[in-house]
């Protein structure tokens, strides 16, 4: 049995008839076409999948979609407002990504961070990326982004 | 605080661009969003694959029932091994050894499992969730059978066999010798013994693999994306095993998300995918998930090496003398023998000791293959040999840079010979310990350890020097050729496209193969365009494993770079009235020597070679060349880490407190690429250092099958960095350049293991082995009377 759900992706209204049993990550993916949200582990640990949910940074791949029935999403497609934001920006200019599969949740993950924090410290931000693994980087580029992004936002 | 690196200098116009901290050209993509990886990929009417795989180590198949599972609305089939395995052949083995025996690799199980995992029968449906679900109706009744876990005791004569019909569980023997081993033990003042083990490790890539088929039936042709390290060698290997010619294939390695060498294979999944592509006329992909990633794909290391060790008193290393044993688990994959064969080769380490013996055993378990994953083989090599000087240091009562020290040989030694009859091609190991030693603030370091140790903590400072062997390699020691290929094509506007038969998954050569080409030709580097990963543009290649991407890679671009230089002189001169031997090139621009007023650039002569009005006589119209690279050596990349760790004597917890690394890779594209790489392999060593071991039960059930039950680092378990380097070119390739993808897994692990023991030493405890947890280190301070 088939549910309706209406969810605001981007900006975008998407109405679609889905299973209960449709992951968020797999609707953003399949349903909505937006492929730039991965799956890396289906157990949420690696992050992978991270999205904002009304804001909240949520592991796509253990909600269902239908739980997100009248919600607002933003993926790492709507991170960039024609400028890149300064989360992608800090990412580029630190090389805070090589293979890049790792890097759209984890960068949703440091957009919730500055919200809630403007300027965090180096172990603040450590903490804050406990729900996002990297086997590429170690981390350090990455955090050396956040700072740059911290500081970008500040400007 | 954030990592301290020496800054390169700063360039100045005209722009050079080698050797530039740069961002990579390949990133915005990767961060909007828009980067395509395998399961991206929608191809019209595409299928979806599931396996459904053996929960079972070792059991005979008694039967297998499908009709429930093909009954399930949106199944379009289901297939076993008898459906499947004559028309996909079998998995190749590239690097078998002589004598060594190896079981038939069927792609699905036949009669038998052996490891969990396994695949056994494959699902294809409409949707990857009926696929999933259908799974679950396919049944399969297995008599279970004693598994075989334990690399020892699978060598006693009444073992269970893993392969019964190979009549026994030893997959390999190896064996390497250099100089007079007998007399170097005669010599010795002592003759020390260590058991080192090394843990079998998962790779854990964040994006698992898959693979994506679309037969054409008009062309009978296929095209095959894979989430793959080696789509040029999956053309050489794959089309033999399903039954097409080599010209009819098309690999495409599309975004890969990671691989440390677990992606530098043919699987099984492959080639049932491209076969069931063929036979269902439809596309079909089958995307990996993380359960069956951990269990199905690759794992590394997992060796335990008795050594003996023969020193003079003076701290001289004569010799040493080792019987490894390597688990390799139930199939020789890709490179399987040839991983443990590399930590033989490396075992001496960057010294010079007299002589060598190393025996490997490889026992067939029922595991998943053991295979190349991030320094393969080396890490091994560098963690017993860096174990060792510390261990030679502790009975001797030296010094342990002394110690290392007396055995380097000089910087004037080069190239040097090892005893089994390596070459390393160009090294300072004084000059990178001494920086290491520097930017460690050593002298402040020792008396940090002796505060802390005044108060009654376990602070511990670790060393190791490392060599390494990369760029590989010259085909004489590649099974399917070492050498590698480049193609660089001027446009007819004069933009630049640069093909490599690399290919690259995060390693960032969009970027630097692009700086090597941007300063050659004089050109900016916006014009350039890197395209690699697909064999239908890149006609040649051997991949990217071994850090021998920019070394070979970079080198055939250059190559060719040099011959379109060479061939547009004649053109040029032809243009500029003059005899081709008197036209100069210069930062992009053609001109008669000693009249650089009158010149003429890329787009001008790009335009007149395609347009082919005015060529001079015998001229070939077209700006195109490509160049295949056969190196003549390998390279030997080398450096020091150093330390410091602290161990809670309550909990076992080891927390590094500061870390330093120096490495030298040669000549240095772009610093802070370089600097990416480093980090990372640090990382992953950290990782093996204090936390990763995959783990089987008595009975083969795997019980790190989830990040849940493996242990990867997280931003939290990453200490600060003082990084440096030194730079040493190398003279095997027209660069300079060595390689650096493995350095920080190959350093690492045993500067942090030497710390962690280091710190537990005063209570008497000279060795332990890998991985260092918390539980483990606590057991040990337990057994020595506790937290005193």
């Amino acid at each position: 049995m088939n549910i309706s759900v209406k969810i605001r992706v981007n900006g975008v209204l998407h109405e679609a008839e889905v299973e209960p049993r449709l992951l968020l990550a797999h609707f953003l993916r399949e349903t909505c076409g937006l492929t730039g949200t991965h799956v890396g582990c289906e157990t949420s640990v690696c992050g992978a999948c991270t999205v904002l949910v009304d804001g909240q940074a949520v592991k796509s791949c253990t909600m269902f979609a239908v739980q997100a029935d009248g919600a607002e999403v933003t993926t790492v497609e709507g991170l960039a407002n024609g400028e890149m934001h300064p989360v992608q920006e800090g990412f580029w200019e630190c090389h805070g990504l090589q293979c890049g599969y790792c890097t759209p949740g984890m960068m949703m993950t440091a957009v919730q961070l500055l919200e809630r924090n403007e300027a965090p410290s180096r172990d603040e931000i450590r903490h804050a990326l406990d729900g996002n693994l990297c086997r590429c980087t170690g981390y350090t580029h990455i955090i050396d982004a956040i700072e740059y992004a911290a500081k970008k936002g500040r400007e | 605080m954030s990592t301290t690196t020496e800054k390169p200098p700063v360039t100045t116009s005209p722009p050079k661009y080698f050797g530039r901290a740069m961002k990579r050209v390949e990133d915005p993509r990767l961060l909007k969003g828009t980067a395509t990886y395998v399961d991206d990929l929608k191809l019209t009417g595409m299928l979806h694959a599931e396996f459904v795989r053996s929960p079972y180590a070792n059991a005979n198949i008694r039967s297998i029932n499908t009709d429930a599972a093909k009954q399930l609305p949106g199944v379009i089939g289901v297939f076993t091994g008898t459906d499947v395995n004559e028309k996909a052949g079998t998995i190749p083995c590239a690097s078998p050894l002589p004598g060594g025996k190896s079981p038939v690799h069927t792609v699905l199980a036949g009669a038998r499992v052996y490891f969990v995992g396994h695949p056994v029968a494959v699902v294809v449906a409409k949707t990857r969730a009926i696929a999933r679900d259908a799974l679950e109706l396919v049944e399969i009744a297995y008599e279970a059978l004693p598994a075989v876990t334990d690399a020892e005791k699978a060598l006693e004569n009444d073992s269970p066999l893993t392969h019964p019909d190979l009549g026994t569980n030893v997959a390999f023997t190896w064996g390497l010798a250099g100089g007079d081993v007998e007399a170097a033990f005669n010599e010795a003042d002592r003759v020390l013994k260590l058991r080192i083990n090394h843990q079998r490790l998962t790779p854990m890539a964040l994006e698992p693999r898959g693979c994506a088929a679309s037969w054409h039936a008009g062309e009978c042709s296929l095209t095959l994306y894979t989430s793959t390290q080696v789509p040029h060698l999956l053309r050489t290997l794959l089309p033999g095993m399903i039954g097409i010619p080599e010209n009819k294939l098309r690999v495409v390695a599309p975004e890969v998300g990671g691989g440390f060498g677990s992606k530098l294979n043919l699987y099984a999944e492959e080639a049932v995918v491209s076969h069931l592509a063929m036979l269902l006329n439809q596309p079909v992909k089958w995307i990996e998930s993380r359960r069956e990633n951990a269990a199905a794909t690759i794992h590394g290391r997992d060796q335990i090496g008795d050594h003996e060790i023969a020193v003079k008193n003076d701290g001289t290393v004569l010799a040493i003398r080792s019987k490894i044993i390597a688990d390799i688990g139930s199939y020789l994959q890709l490179l399987t023998p040839a991983i443990p064969t590399l930590t033989g080769l490396m075992i001496g380490g960057c010294y010079k000791l007299k002589a060598v013996k190393v025996d490997v055993t490889g026992v067939h378990t029922n595991k998943v293959a053991t295979d190349a994953y991030r320094g393969a083989g080396r890490p091994e090599a560098t963690y017993i040999i860096e174990r060792v000087m510390d261990y030679v240091a502790a009975e001797l009562g030296q010094d342990r840079l002394q110690v290392r020290l007396k055995n380097m040989p000089g910087p004037d030694e080069f190239p040097f010979t090892t005893i089994t009859g390596l070459q390393y091609d160009s090294g300072n190991y004084q000059a990178a310990l001494e920086k290491a030693k520097e930017l460690a603030q050593w002298p402040r370091l020792l008396k940090e350890q002796e505060n802390a140790r005044a108060e009654g903590r376990l602070f511990g400072i670790g060393i190791s020097t490392y060599v390494e062997i990369c760029a590989l390699g010259p085909s004489k020691i590649m099974a399917a050729g070492g050498w590698e290929w480049g193609c660089v094509r001027i446009e007819i506007s004069g933009k630049v496209t640069v093909i490599t038969g690399t290919t690259p998954h995060g390693q960032g050569q969009e970027t630097s193969f692009a700086q090597i080409a941007a300063d050659r030709l004089g050109i900016p580097i916006e014009d350039i365009v890197v395209l690699r990963g697909d064999t239908a543009t890149a006609h040649f290649g051997r991949d990217t494993y071994g850090s021998r991407a920019t070394a070979l890679g970079g080198t055939a671009i250059a190559m060719s770079i040099d011959k379109i230089i060479e061939k547009t002189k004649t053109l040029a001169g032809a243009l500029l009235e003059a005899a081709p031997a008197d036209i100069e090139f210069a930062d992009g621009k053609f001109f008669v020597r000693g009249d650089e007023a009158k010149s003429i650039g890329w787009g001008q002569l790009a335009g007149e070679a395609y347009v082919a009005k005015n060529l001079p006589p015998g001229f070939e119209p077209g700006l195109e060349a490509s160049s295949f690279f056969e190196p003549p050596n390998c390279t030997f990349p080398f450096g020091t880490h150093i330390c410091a760790v602290e161990v809670d004597r309550e909990t076992g917890q080891a927390k590094i407190l500061k870390y330093t690394a120096v490495d030298d890779c040669g000549k240095q594209v772009n610093p802070l690429l370089i600097e990416g790489q480093v980090q990372g392999g640090i990382a992953q060593s950290l990782g093996a250092a204090l936390m990763e071991r995959t783990v089987y039960d008595e009975n083969g059930q795997l019980l790190t099958g989830e990040f849940m039950d493996y242990a990867i680092p997280r931003a939290v378990d990453i200490p600060e960095y003082a990084l440096g380097s030194t730079e040493t070119p190398s003279p095997s390739n027209l660069l300079g350049v060595k390689g650096v993808g493995e350095a920080g897994t190959i350093g690492a692990t045993p500067c942090i293991g030497n710390a962690v023991i280091n710190a537990l030493s005063p209570l008497g405890i000279l060795h332990l082995d890998l991985p260092f947890t918390p539980e483990r280190v606590w057991q040990a301070i337990q057994a020595k009377g506790g937290a005193l």
